[in-house]
């Protein structure tokens, strides 16, 4: 498991980019909530960010831990880099 | 229940080490129209309003929260390197003497939080225009903030949350909307 380095960095930002518009597209279907369209979109989104932390978690670790992620051995969720620290 | 994900909600950079604009960020970190304020203002008036807007209340609340994490990054990167004695130099004398560097909840001045600037009023219609409020007044104090700044990387980031306040609030808007609306349909039937 790498710490950060390689494509540390661009992929995090990939993970931010599609969670960005998720968080986006929940708040205004929150108000909107017959959107067709914007819940399409906000599916195809879930989808590709389920891809991208997938990945992301394989190479770093998990991003998520109260069994929302896997773990590998040993333990790896209290290992750094935490977010403020990269 | 909360999950906490290993990520910021957006990039923060910083170019350098600078002790007085950190001093001013604490304002969004722990002040009256701050980050924190805006959390708990939100996820507690959530119990209390119509079913239509709680969702939106539990949402935003929750996305203060990673707000919170990008001031005190911005915070905590900007003084990280810093000696005692720039601390000093910098106005966060004081704040060195207690905390070292540790993050603190307060305004720019040093005062601590006070729930007494967050509202729960019982009223929908009073507890969203706090909101709406609040979220315009931080909308405002991040623009201050950048203009006290020449970082281009800092600015980036604190952009990104005034941008978050316009939205907030534009949803907040909407809910009011939503609920007048339901309150006359109730007068026709």
């Amino acid at each position: 498991m790498k710490k950060t380095g390689d494509n540390y960095y661009d992929l995090l930002l990939e993970i931010q980019q599609v969670d960005f518009v998720i968080i986006e597209l929940n708040l205004y279907l929150n108000t909107h909530p017959n959107d067709q369209a914007a819940i399409a979109q906000y599916n195809e989104c879930v989808q590709r960010s389920i891809q991208l932390k997938r990945n992301f978690e394989a190479l770093y670790g998990p991003l998520t831990s109260f069994g929302y992620s896997f773990s590998p051995t040993p333990w790896q969720w209290g290992k750094a880099p935490w977010p403020w620290q990269v | 229940m909360w999950i906490y994900e290993k990520k910021l909600q957006y990039p923060v950079r910083v170019s350098k080490c600078d002790v007085r604009m950190a001093k001013f960020l604490i304002e969004q970190y722990g002040g009256a129209d701050g980050e924190l304020a805006a959390a708990l203002r939100y996820l507690n008036q959530r119990y209390t309003v119509p079913d239509k807007v709680i969702g939106l209340l539990n949402d935003i609340g929750t996305e203060e929260l990673a707000h919170l994490e990008m001031i005190a990054t911005m915070v905590y990167k900007l003084t990280k390197d810093a000696t005692a004695e720039e601390m000093e130099r910098c106005g966060l004398g004081a704040h060195y003497a207690n905390h070292d560097k540790a993050l603190f909840y307060g305004n720019a001045a040093g005062v601590p939080w006070t729930a007494t600037y967050i509202q729960a009023k019982g009223d929908p219609i009073a507890d969203l225009y706090e909101d709406i409020a609040a979220e315009e007044k931080a909308r405002a104090t991040y623009q201050w903030l950048i203009n006290m700044t020449d970082d281009t990387d800092l600015k980036d980031s604190l952009s990104f949350l005034r941008e978050r306040e316009i939205v907030h609030s534009q949803r907040f808007r909407e809910a009011v909307e939503i609920l007048k609306e339901e309150r006359e349909r109730k007068k026709v039937f």
